[in-house]
């Protein structure tokens, strides 16, 4: 008599309840990508607000700031200072939108997934397939800005490249962040915490000024906020000036993505399979 | 040499072996101090419809999803498809079609996407889903509004979409909670006619109701559930024979001059009192009535009917199904 076989489990995957993943999380984004066919407007403009933003601050206020030191002291125009900065804060904002408002309507609304959740998907698919949709989304919005970025010529480096992952990996941090946050939310009035969260952080790490306007004290809370370190990234990437400091950004979004996932999977599981 | 030294039919891991695509022993289910099913039997034979009927919060809903691996059960055995739903929830739901309580369907697709989609949450091959929606449009026929979104069909239309959806991956076995709660009499007809298609095709159908014509109508056999515990088992006329008379008479009084329910129980096997009414069980109602109104009571009305599920419950638990 042979023992059943047990199959060989990924260690990441022991953090997550069992029987909870089905491998099948792509089939949710082809449900989101059929379902957006639909609501194109709304995909849309999530494209234009970082360019208005570029376009308002970068020009406008620009002329009367003139030029800003870049990362590496060297002054840089004010519309190159913000651009990396919008790049991160419109994949932080796209990534939380998606993750948020959408995934509680679906959660509590729309029972969707209730739904797939009497398929074998389970809540491993849901939270991956959900994160996975706010992914794409933001890198193709990345890839549109950093398009534009590079026809108003405020890309300065090759490296810039770099910045489609680097803005994936930032949407990823979010998404996985989001969602875990908004499967503790009970009702509406809680997504004023979310904004209460995102809206100071858009304004204040360093998206629009460099970290040295601060005192020493607001500086390290600033250097504590997940968009600064995405902003500092971006503007590396973007300006040129690479060095190893970026590889300690990007640890940052790993942290993220692994809390994110393994605490929404595990909600998720509680809030669907009771 | 003696080898049945346990018993028969029971194996070395604890669950109990038969032909039952679900079969449960002392199944309970609490939520922190509530107990919301209070240990149950049921065994469901391949190839029968079988019901679940009780008011609403009997536990109907709560069994039924512990049968779809969506709810951890809180003690005792269960076995769907011969599979532990605790540890093969995925490769169960793989086989079963769930027909929830309240619809869900994806409100953001068409009523065509709503098919082909699901199916890939199931793994099936993009072409085969899409012959799949079409023949299952067919079946719940809504093949002119294909390309409708969810929103703009009606009440019946939605129910008969949400259960051609549960049949894309060809289940073995088909839970439905509450298949035809809230729908017109038409509609109703309409989906029992469908789901009596499905029965001759062999598909083992798993249904909770609380109304006592759709229980009569669909099952082959059924527990009557109250309060977390099956209060009866059987065939609907089998259950009707045993608990019940053959015939009821229904008396309505003017609240002057009603009488008590002890000066008719001369005149009939039992007898239960309900606000508006009295039900005498009795084998012949028209002699009943002819005795009745020769003892000199004067009904306001009254009506000859064969016993139904409803005073087999009305009898189990001294409460009307639906209030």
């Amino acid at each position: 008599m042979s023992a059943p076989t047990v199959p060989a489990v990924p260690s990441v995957w022991r953090l997550l309840p069992a029987g909870s993943y089905a491998g099948r999380a792509r089939m949710m984004m082809v449900r989101s990508a059929t379902a957006s066919r639909r609501t194109w407007p709304a995909f849309v403009s999530g494209f234009f607000e970082p360019v208005f933003y570029l376009l308002a601050m970068g020009t406008g206020l620009g002329s009367l700031v003139g030029d800003l030191p870049g990362p590496d002291g060297q002054p840089i125009s004010y519309a190159a200072f913000i651009a990396p900065g919008l790049l991160a804060a419109s994949a932080m904002n796209g990534a939380v939108f998606d993750s948020t408002y959408n995934v509680f309507f679906k959660l509590h609304y729309a029972r969707l997934y209730d739904s797939m959740l009497a398929t074998p998907l389970g809540p491993v698919d849901v939270a991956l397939g959900e994160i996975g949709w706010a992914l794409l989304r933001g890198g193709l919005y990345a890839t549109a800005f950093l398009s534009v970025m590079a026809g108003f010529g405020l890309i300065a480096s090759p490296w810039a490249l770099l910045a489609l992952p680097a803005a994936l990996s930032v949407a990823f941090a979010f998404a996985a962040v989001g969602m875990a946050a908004t499967s503790f939310m009970r009702s509406w009035q809680d997504f004023d915490l979310v904004t209460l969260a995102v809206l100071p952080m858009f304004l204040f790490s360093t998206t629009f000024y460099p970290l040295s306007v601060y005192p020493r004290w607001l500086q390290v809370v600033v250097e504590c906020l997940p968009l600064y370190h995405a902003v500092e990234l971006m503007r590396g990437l973007t300006t040129g000036v690479v060095g190893l400091g970026l590889l300690g950004h990007l640890g940052y979004f790993v942290v993220m993505v692994v809390v994110g996932v393994v605490v929404a999977s595990r909600r998720l599981e509680t809030l669907l399979l009771r | 040499m003696v080898i049945a030294a346990r018993p028969v039919g029971v194996s070395g891991y604890g669950l109990v072996v038969s032909d039952a695509l679900v079969q449960a022993r002392g199944l309970r289910k609490s939520f922190g101090a509530f107990e919301a099913v209070r240990g149950i039997d049921v065994d469901v034979a391949p190839g029968e419809v079988f019901g679940f009927l009780g008011p609403n919060g009997a536990g109907k809903s709560s069994t039924m999803r512990m049968i779809a691996c969506v709810s951890p059960r809180s003690a005792g055995t269960l076995s769907v498809l011969g599979m532990d739903p605790g540890s093969d929830g995925p490769r169960i739901r793989a086989r079963i079609g769930v027909v929830p309580q309240l619809d869900n369907l994806d409100a953001e697709l068409s009523v065509r996407e709503n098919l082909e989609i699901y199916g890939r949450y199931f793994g099936l091959p993009r072409r085969h889903v899409r012959e799949k929606a079409t023949e299952l449009l067919e079946f719940a026929q809504l093949t002119e509004r294909a390309g409708d979104t969810v929103e703009e069909l009606s009440g019946g239309m939605k129910r008969r979409l949400t259960i051609a959806r549960s049949l894309v991956n060809d289940p073995e076995l088909l839970l439905l909670d509450e298949p035809t709660t809230g729908l017109d009499p038409q509609a109703r007809h309409l989906l029992w006619d469908r789901l009596y298609r499905l029965k001759r095709e062999g598909v083992t159908q798993i249904v909770t109701t609380h109304y006592m014509d759709e229980a009569e109508q669909l099952c082959d056999r059924l527990v009557v559930m109250d309060g977390g515990v099956i209060a009866a088992e059987g065939a609907p006329a089998e259950l009707i024979g045993r608990y019940s008379t053959r015939e009821v008479l229904e008396l309505r009084f003017d609240p002057e001059h009603r009488p008590s329910a002890a000066a008719l129980e001369r005149h009939a096997d039992r007898v239960e009192e309900l606000p508006d009414r009295f039900l005498l069980y009795t084998s012949d109602g028209e002699r009943t009535q002819g005795d009745v109104v020769g003892a000199g009571f004067v009904p306001l009305s009254s009506l000859v009917r064969r016993s139904s599920l409803e005073d087999v419950f009305l009898r189990l638990t001294g409460r009307t199904l639906v209030d």
